[in-house]
């Protein structure tokens, strides 16, 4: 191992292990989907009266409210990383692939903010 | 861009189903990423927002075209649910003998269109 060129530095350190990832965070939210979104049909097969009050009640419920932050959480952490791969694969110009990966950041982070906080004020009784 | 020559890409194989549950993946999570995410986060923002945005928002998902996109959307979810399922599988390394993965590519769409009428089912009779 050199302290040269950037090359010798890290030449027979293997690898950082850091490549996989996107990949596995990929995977461990869409295990976070699987589990919250059963969650969520069947909670919306048994509501059964999708009128505001019922809806609001159930969704004041500090269970209910855990399951959707999380479920909103784990959405949208899995379709950044997901939309991230369609930006890379067919935006081939370097400027305009930052562009929409910094567009995409502030949409899903955005989106996802907005939906804890309704869900938050919700739970805390209060009118937004 | 340069102009060198590319592999040959899409154009030139004969279509599958491992090719038709590979795009499906792909369009059925990105609509869902760009079209579901927006009516959730609308459902919790209306219903933080009080009866009346609650009440637009009902009036505009419980029309015709609203309950389409509802359809769609679980349609979209129980597609991309199993085509995902479908890759946990190919991550262990198993599944990809030709006839198994050829067998694999076709159920899991027909099995995800099962669990939307399912779905659906149980939502009307429930």
């Amino acid at each position: 191992m050199g302290n040269g060129t950037s090359i010798g530095r890290v030449r027979g350190l293997g690898a950082a292990h850091h490549g996989p990832h996107h990949w596995l965070v990929q995977r461990f939210t869409a295990i976070g989907n699987v589990v919250l979104m059963s969650w969520l049909l069947v909670s919306l097969i048994t509501l059964g009266d999708y009128g505001y009050a019922n809806v609001v009640k159930w969704l004041s419920q500090p269970l209910s409210a855990t399951a959707m932050i999380l479920l909103v959480v784990s959405l949208f952490w899995h379709a950044r990383l997901g939309l991230q791969v369609l930006i890379e694969d067919y935006i081939h110009d370097a400027g305009s692939k930052f562009a929409a990966i910094s567009a995409l950041n502030l949409a899903t982070i955005g989106g996802g903010a907005f939906g804890i906080f309704s869900v938050a004020s919700l739970a805390f009784g209060g009118q937004a | 861009m340069n102009q060198r020559p590319l592999s040959p890409h899409l154009q030139v194989w004969r279509w599958g189903p491992h090719m038709l549950v590979s795009i499906l993946h792909r369009a059925t999570g990105d609509g869902m990423a760009l079209i579901g995410l927006g009516v959730l986060v609308w459902w919790l923002g209306a219903s933080a927002s009080g009866p009346e945005a609650y009440a637009s928002f009902q009036a505009v998902m419980g029309s015709v075209p609203g309950m389409i996109v509802l359809v769609g959307l679980s349609w979209a979810f129980f597609t991309h649910m199993m085509s995902g399922m479908r890759h946990f599988v190919l991550d262990i390394g198993a599944g990809y003998e030709l006839e198994t993965n050829r067998l694999w590519s076709m159920l899991a769409p027909i099995f995800a269109i099962v669990l939307t009428a399912a779905f659906w089912a149980a939502i009307l009779l429930v």
